[in-house]
C-alpha cells in the first residue's frame, strides 16, 4: 500500500487541530462573540403556501430593547442569473428570496422577516408582535403530485425548459434534461431478459449536528466582518456581495470550525441577514439556528421518483438501460437532478443510454447538496433493479457488475470518457473479501451494490511560509470538515521532505488567501492539495536560489532532497547541505522573506467507485431490520492520510444506511413539517450498527502528483440499494420506496403472506 | 428580571453565577461562564453534545436549568485534561480519528468517561448502548467505540 | 417576558403550598426531561417552578411491606442501580430506563413520565402491569390511587390544583413472580415507543400461570390495563393457544392512531406481537424467582 512509497503520505498522523478539538477549546460557529453583540432572530412563515399581503413591523420595532427589524425589502432586487454554490447552480433572485421571502411564502420556515434585540427573550418576543397578513394558497410536496397539470404552481414566471414545443402554462416543472447514448429502443429489441420498476425516495436532510450560526460587524465605512459557519467562506463571501451589493473586498469573512456540512453549508441562510441587521444597528449581530429551523428552513436534499428499466442478454451482458429521474427542488428551481442523470449508469459500459430528468419545484425548503448530491437517489433506483436482473439471470452480483464494469476508455453517457479508474480492482476487491467469502449466516441476508460520484476540481490557492527558525506554515482557504489539515500536511511535508511536525496547516480568512473554491465536491484533498504541492514546489525553487546565493553557485547546481539543499554534484564543490532552518537564519542577506505560492484551477480530478456488501435480518413479525455486517471497498486513489479516508467511507455508509433505514421528512396535511427534530427525524444511533469495515483500494489517479481522488462522496451513493437487496433476498419481497422503516416493510412483508398475516 | 444567585463547583473550582430561572446549564455554561466546550447540537436531548458530569451522573446539560447546579459539582469537557496533560480518551481519540468535524467529540469525551468511571471493563456492546444518546454525523461510530474500548483496556492494566 | 419563579421546597407541605398558590402556573420540576423541553417549544409557559428534588420522600427508594416504595422524582438510573429493586421488578426499572438516553435516564422520573401523560411514556405500561399504587398529596390532604387513574388523556392528568404524585407502591407478590417490559422503536434507542408493553405475572410450580396484568401503551390515549389479556393467560402454561388468545386481546383493545410514529394497522399488529415476546420474558424471568 502507499505506506510503503512514502515516509509521510500514508501514514496516521495526529491532527494539527486535534488538541483544540478534544479539549473544547476549538470555536465553532456559535462559539463567536464580539463586544455589544446583538441577537439576530428570524420570523418564518407557518404555511407551506400563501401570499404576503403585507408586513407589520411597527408594534416590534418599538419594542424596547429592539434595534432594527427587516423584511425583503431592505434586499436589493437581484437579477434573474445563475452562479455556482458547491456542486450545485442557484439563481441569485431565487437565493435573494430564500434568505428572506417577497411576494410569497413558499415553505413552512421560509423566512419573512428578522429582527436584532438586546437579548434572546427580546428578539422572541418581537417576532410574536410582527404582524403578517398571508393570504393562504394550496400547496403541493411530493414530486408526482407537483408534476401533475393540477398541482398548485409555485411560481407564474416558471415555463419547462428542454421541451418542445415551449410551453405557454407555468408548471413545478422547471426544466426537462435528457443524455442519450447509441438508442435504448435498439437495446430494447434484442434483449432476453427485461427488468422494470419505479422507485421512490423520501426527502432527507444532511443532519449536521452544529445548527447554522454566523456573527457579523459592519462598520460605518462599509466594511464588513463576518464569521460563518460554512464548508466555503469564499463562497459566503461571494453570495452576500451579491445579495447586498458589497464589493467582495469590504467583506471579510473568517470561517469557524464547522460542525459538519456535507454540502449543506455551502450556500448562505443567515449571513445575509445578519450582515443587514448588523448595517442598520451598528453593532455586531449574531444569529444562531434552532435545530427546529435547521429541519425546517436549511436546505435538505430531494425526495424523488426514478422509473428504471434494464434489458440484458442471458450471459449477462446489459445492451439497454434506461431511466427516468424527477427530483423536488424545493421552492426554487434547482434540484441535483443533473448529477443524478449523469451518474445514474456512470459504473457500466453499455452501448445503448437515456436518461432524463427533470427538475420539480415544490412547497418545501430550497434542497441544497447533500453528498454526492442526486447520485444516491438514481443509484437506488438503478442498483436495486440491477439485483433484480441479477436475481432473474441467476448469476451473483458481483459478477454481473464486472461483466458490464466501466473501464479505462468507457464512454459515459453524459460526454466525458474515462481514464485510469478504478472500478473492476473495487469489484474484485469486494469479490475475494473476508467479509463475501463467509457465508451468509442462517437468518442472515447479503446485498451488494455499487456508486460512483466524478469528484471536482476547481479553484484553490495556497501558499507556504518559511519561519525564521525554518518551520513551515501552510497557509490554504478550505474550512477543515474531515481532517484535510492533516492531510494536506502530509502532502506539505512529503513534498518538501522535512518531519510533518515542522509544517503548520493553517485555514486562512478570505482577506489573506486568495480564492478557494467550497470545501465539497470530494475536492480539497485532491485540488487544495495540488495548490499546497505547488506552493510547496515554488518554495523549493526559492529555496535552491538561496542555497545557490550562499554557495555562490548556478542555481542549477543545486538539488533539494530529504528537505535541504545540496549540491548537485561533486563537481560543485564541497558544500555542507543547508537545510531549511539554515537558509530561513541567512534569509534577509539573501533576498529577504521566503515564500511560496500557487493558484490554480484544478483538472483531472479524478472519479471514484464503491462497493458497499451488507449482511442483515429481517424480523418478519416487526419489520425491524439489523445490520449484522457492513464492508465499503472503494478506489480511493492514494490514502494521503488512512484514517480519515477510512472515516470517510465509514461516515457516509452510515448516513446512506440512515436514508435507507429511517430517515425521511414527515409532513402533515397543511404542509408543515412534523418532524422538525432528532427524536423523530430519525439519524442512526451507535446501538444501531456494527463496525463498519473498509477496504481501501489504491488505483492512483495519473492526474494528481500524489495519485488522489476524492474519496467523500462514494460512499453515501451505494448504501441504500446494498440494504433494499439483502432485504429482498432475505425476504422474497422488493421494497422499492425510502424509508424501509418497520411500519412500510411489516406491511410490504404481510402483504406478500396474507394468509400469516390474517393470523 | 430578577435573577437567581448560584454557588456550585465546576471542574474543580468553585464558582458563581446569575441567571435567570428559564436559562439552562448549558446556556450558563456557554453565556455566562464562556465554557463554549459543551455544544448545543437541538436543546432537547436528542443529541447528546451538551452532554456533563453532575454529582456523578451523566446528564444533558440542556435539560437542566441552572438554577439546579446549587451546590452540585459539575464536570465538564474543559475540566477532562489535567494542566497540559491530556485524559487517554482524549488523547487515543486523536490518534485513532475517532472526529472528523469534532462538533459532538466534547460530549462523547464527557460520555465515555463517565462510562470508565463506572464499568471498565465494557463490552462492544454495552459501550454502544451507553452512548446511543450522542449523535455523530461524521464518523459513523466505528472509531469512536474501538477509540473508548482501547482506552478502557488500558486504563485496566 | 414575564419572570419565571424557582423554588426548590425542602418539604413536601411547602411543595403542596406553592403549587396550590400558583393559580395553575406551577410546575413541577423533577428531571425537567419533559418540562425544559415543552418549555423551550412554547408548549409550556409556567409561572412558577417547583423543584421536588430536595425532598426526601420523593427522592428515595425503600422496601416497604414486602414490597418497594419509589419517590417520584427518583431518576431511572437511580432505580437501575438498586439491586433489589431490579430483582424483584426488572420489567418496571428496564421500562423506567428505556426513556431516551443514557443521559436523559440520569435524571428522567417515573412521576414525571407519568404526569406528562404521554400516551406513550415507558414506565406507565410497566407500572400498570405491576399494579402499582401511587400516593398523591394535595392541599386537600393525602390519597392513594391506582397508577392507571392519574393519565386522563395525552398531556392532561386527574390531579386537583396544588396535588403532587409523591410515590410509586410496588405490592408485595408471591415467589414465582416477576414482570418485563417490551417497546417497539424504529432504532435500537431513543425512539418514542410505537407500542409498549408490560406484563408482570406469577407462575406456579408446576408452570401455570396464577396471576397476571397487562399494560399497554401508544395505542390509545392513555395506558391500556387490558383485562382480557390477563385472563386468556392466567390458568394457562403460556401456551401458543393462549399467548395467542392474550394477544389478539391485546390487539383488540387497541385504540390507536396513524402518526409520524406508526400506523394503525401497524400498532395493532405490534401490540400482538409484544404480548407474546414480553410474556415469554416475564415468565423466564418468574421461573428463575
Amino acid at each position: 500500500m502507499t505506506a510503503h512509497k512514502y515516509k509521510w503520505v500514508g501514514t496516521r498522523q495526529n491532527r494539527p487541530d486535534g488538541a483544540d478539538k478534544v479539549t473544547g477549546r476549538a470555536r465553532f460557529g456559535a462559539d463567536f462573540n464580539m463586544p455589544g453583540q446583538l441577537v439576530g432572530k428570524v420570523l418564518r412563515s407557518p404555511h407551506a403556501h400563501a401570499v404576503i399581503k403585507s408586513i407589520d413591523i411597527s408594534a416590534a420595532a418599538k419594542l424596547p430593547g429592539v434595534k432594527a427589524v427587516i423584511t425583503g425589502q431592505d434586499f436589493p432586487e437581484q437579477p434573474n442569473q445563475s452562479m455556482s454554490a458547491g456542486e450545485m447552480l442557484v439563481n441569485l433572485r431565487d437565493v435573494t428570496r430564500n434568505i428572506m421571502a417577497r411576494e410569497k411564502a413558499l415553505y413552512d420556515g421560509h423566512p419573512v422577516a428578522a429582527v436584532a434585540a438586546v437579548s434572546e427573550s427580546i428578539a422572541r418576543e418581537a417576532l410574536g408582535l410582527i404582524k403578517v397578513d398571508y393570504q393562504v394558497l394550496p400547496h403541493v410536496i411530493d414530486v408526482d403530485a407537483a408534476m401533475k397539470d393540477d398541482a398548485p404552481v409555485l411560481h407564474d414566471h416558471l415555463f419547462t425548459t428542454g421541451v418542445e414545443p415551449k410551453p405557454t402554462k407555468p408548471s413545478n416543472i422547471a426544466s426537462r434534461i435528457a443524455f442519450t447514448k447509441g438508442k435504448v429502443e435498439d437495446g430494447f429489441a434484442k434483449a432476453e431478459v427485461v427488468v422494470e420498476e419505479v422507485y421512490h425516495t423520501a426527502p432527507v436532510h444532511q443532519g449536521y449536528i452544529e445548527p447554522h450560526a454566523t456573527l457579523a460587524s459592519a462598520a460605518e465605512d462599509g466594511q464588513v466582518q463576518l464569521w460563518s459557519t460554512t464548508q466555503g467562506h469564499f463562497q459566503v463571501r461571494g453570495f452576500c456581495s451579491k445579495l447586498l451589493n458589497l464589493e467582495t473586498s469590504q467583506i471579510r469573512v473568517t470561517a469557524t470550525e464547522i460542525g459538519g456540512g456535507f454540502g449543506g453549508k455551502t450556500v448562505v441562510y443567515l449571513e445575509p441577514v445578519a450582515i443587514r441587521l448588523s448595517q442598520k444597528t451598528g453593532k455586531p449581530v449574531k444569529m444562531v439556528m434552532s435545530r427546529e429551523e435547521v429541519f425546517r428552513a436549511s436546505g435538505p436534499t430531494s425526495g424523488g421518483r426514478v422509473d428504471v428499466k434494464i434489458g440484458a442478454m442471458k450471459d449477462g451482458t446489459i445492451v439497454a438501460a434506461d431511466c427516468t429521474v424527477a427530483l423536488q427542488a424545493g421552492a426554487f428551481p434547482g434540484s441535483p437532478v443533473g448529477p443524478a442523470c449523469m451518474t445514474s449508469w456512470a459504473c457500466y459500459d453499455v452501448e445503448n443510454i437515456r436518461v432524463i430528468g427533470y427538475d420539480v419545484v415544490s412547497n418545501r425548503p430550497k434542497v441544497a447538496a447533500y453528498r454526492a448530491p442526486g447520485a444516491p437517489i438514481s443509484a437506488w433506483g438503478v442498483e436495486s433493479a440491477l439485483d433484480a436482473l441479477a436475481l432473474k439471470l441467476g448469476m451473483d452480483p458481483i459478477e454481473l457488475r464486472l461483466k458490464n464494469a466501466a473501464k479505462i476508455g468507457t464512454k459515459t453517457h453524459y460526454g466525458p470518457t474515462f481514464n485510469t479508474i478504478g472500478f473492476v480492482e473495487t469489484l474484485l476487491a469486494a469479490k475475494n473479501s473476508p467479509h463475501y467469502k463467509t457465508p451468509v449466516k442462517p437468518g442472515y441476508s447479503r446485498g451488494v451494490a455499487a456508486g460512483f460520484w466524478f469528484n471536482i476540481g476547481h479553484d484553490s490557492s495556497a501558499a507556504a511560509h518559511v519561519g525564521e527558525d525554518g518551520t513551515v506554515t501552510i497557509i490554504s482557504g478550505n474550512p477543515d470538515i474531515g481532517g484535510s489539515r492533516a492531510s494536506l500536511a502530509l502532502m506539505a511535508a512529503e513534498e518538501l521532505g522535512v518531519d510533518y511536525s515542522k509544517v503548520r496547516p493553517v485555514v486562512a480568512d478570505t482577506a489573506s488567501i486568495g480564492f478557494n473554491f467550497v470545501t465539497g465536491g470530494s475536492r480539497v484533498t485532491f485540488a487544495t492539495g495540488l495548490a499546497v504541492v505547488n506552493a510547496v514546489k515554488n518554495l523549493i525553487t526559492e529555496l535552491k536560489s538561496r542555497a545557490a546565493k550562499i554557495w555562490e553557485v548556478e542555481v542549477d547546481a543545486v538539488v533539494w532532497e530529504d528537505g535541504m539543499a545540496k549540491p548537485s554534484s561533486s563537481n560543485v564543490g564541497k558544500h555542507e547541505p543547508l537545510s531549511l532552518a539554515k537558509i530561513a537564519a541567512m534569509a534577509g542577506k539573501t533576498g529577504g522573506p521566503i515564500n511560496g505560492h500557487a493558484q490554480l484551477n484544478a483538472q483531472g480530478a479524478g472519479p471514484g467507485f464503491g462497493v458497499h456488501l451488507v449482511d442483515l435480518k429481517v424480523d418478519q413479525d416487526t419489520g425491524i431490520v439489523t445490520i449484522d455486517r457492513y464492508t465499503a471497498a472503494q478506489d480511493v486513489g492514494t490514502a494521503i492520510h488512512p484514517s480519515y479516508v477510512e472515516g470517510q467511507l465509514q461516515g457516509g455508509a452510515v448516513q446512506g444506511i440512515g436514508w435507507a433505514l429511517n430517515e425521511e421528512y414527515i409532513y402533515n396535511k397543511q404542509g408543515k413539517l412534523d418532524n422538525p427534530g432528532f427524536l423523530d427525524y430519525r439519524m442512526p444511533v451507535a446501538s444501531d450498527l456494527p463496525m463498519i469495515e473498509t477496504i481501501l483500494v489504491e488505483v492512483p489517479n495519473p492526474g494528481h502528483p500524489y495519485g488522489v481522488r476524492g474519496v467523500g462522496e462514494v460512499p453515501i451513493v451505494p448504501p441504500m440499494a446494498a440494504i433494499g437487496n439483502a432485504i429482498a433476498r432475505g425476504t422474497g419481497v422488493r421494497m422499492v420506496d425510502l424509508p424501509m422503516s418497520p411500519p412500510r416493510l411489516s406491511l410490504a412483508l404481510d402483504a406478500a403472506r396474507p394468509k400469516a398475516a390474517a393470523e | 428580571m430578577s435573577k437567581i444567585h448560584v454557588t456550585t463547583t465546576i471542574n474543580g473550582e468553585s464558582t458563581e453565577f446569575l441567571c435567570e430561572t428559564q436559562q439552562t446549564m448549558l446556556d450558563v455554561l456557554r453565556d455566562n461562564l464562556g465554557l463554549t466546550g459543551s455544544k448545543e447540537g437541538c436543546g432537547s436531548g436528542d443529541c447528546g453534545a451538551c452532554t456533563i458530569i453532575a454529582d456523578g451522573r451523566m446528564i444533558c446539560s440542556c435539560l437542566m436549568l441552572g438554577a439546579e447546579a446549587e451546590g452540585k459539582r459539575i464536570e465538564t469537557i474543559e475540566g477532562l485534561a489535567q494542566g497540559e496533560k491530556l485524559h487517554p480518551l482524549q488523547q487515543k481519540f486523536i490518534e485513532m480519528a475517532a472526529l472528523q468535524c469534532g462538533i459532538c467529540t466534547p460530549g462523547f469525551l464527557v460520555a465515555s468517561k463517565a462510562l470508565l468511571d463506572r464499568n471498565p471493563n465494557p463490552t462492544e456492546t454495552e459501550v454502544r448502548y451507553w452512548l446511543a444518546g450522542n449523535l455523530c454525523r461524521c464518523t459513523g461510530y466505528d472509531k469512536i467505540i474501538r477509540a473508548v474500548m482501547d482506552v478502557a483496556a488500558e486504563m485496566r492494566k | 417576558m414575564a419572570d419565571i419563579q424557582y423554588a426548590a421546597p425542602k418539604t413536601l407541605d411547602e411543595a403542596v403550598a406553592l403549587m396550590a398558590g400558583a393559580n395553575g402556573k406551577g410546575r413541577i420540576l423533577a428531571g425537567g426531561t419533559d418540562l425544559l423541553v415543552q418549555m423551550r417549544s412554547g408548549m409550556q409557559s409556567p409561572g412558577l417552578i417547583v423543584d421536588v428534588k430536595k425532598i426526601g420522600e420523593m427522592t428515595t427508594i425503600a422496601e416497604e411491606g414486602g414490597g418497594f416504595r419509589v419517590g417520584a422524582a427518583v431518576s431511572g438510573m437511580q432505580c437501575y442501580e438498586h439491586a433489589k429493586l431490579k430483582k424483584a421488578w426488572p420489567g418496571v426499572v428496564e421500562a423506567i430506563n428505556l426513556i431516551g438516553s443514557k443521559q436523559i435516564q440520569g435524571r428522567a422520573s417515573p412521576g414525571g413520565n407519568l404526569c406528562n401523560a404521554s400516551p406513550a411514556g415507558d414506565s406507565v405500561p410497566a407500572m400498570v402491569a405491576a399494579g402499582a399504587t401511587v400516593t398523591i398529596q394535595g392541599p386537600k390532604g393525602r390519597r392513594e390511587t391506582p397508577v392507571e387513574q392519574v393519565a386522563a388523556g395525552p398531556g392532561k392528568t386527574t390531579l386537583g390544583l396544588g396535588e403532587i404524585v409523591v410515590s410509586f407502591k410496588l405490592p408485595a407478590r408471591p415467589a414465582g413472580s416477576s414482570d418485563a417490559y417490551l417497546r417497539l422503536i424504529p432504532r435500537t434507542e431513543m425512539d418514542i415507543a410505537v407500542v409498549g408493553l408490560g406484563v408482570s405475572l406469577t407462575l406456579d410450580k408446576s408452570g401455570t400461570c396464577t396471576a397476571a396484568r397487562v399494560g399497554l401503551g401508544a395505542v390509545a390515549p392513555t395506558v391500556l390495563l387490558v383485562e382480557d389479556a390477563a385472563k386468556a393467560l392466567v390458568g394457562s402454561k403460556l401456551d401458543d393457544k393462549a399467548l395467542e388468545a392474550a394477544a389478539a386481546a391485546c390487539r383488540k383493545a387497541c385504540k390507536p392512531i396513524d402518526d409520524k410514529r406508526g400506523t394503525i394497522v401497524y400498532r395493532t399488529k405490534i401490540a400482538g406481537v409484544l404480548l407474546k415476546r414480553a410474556a415469554a420474558i416475564a415468565a423466564e424471568r418468574a421461573k428463575g424467582n
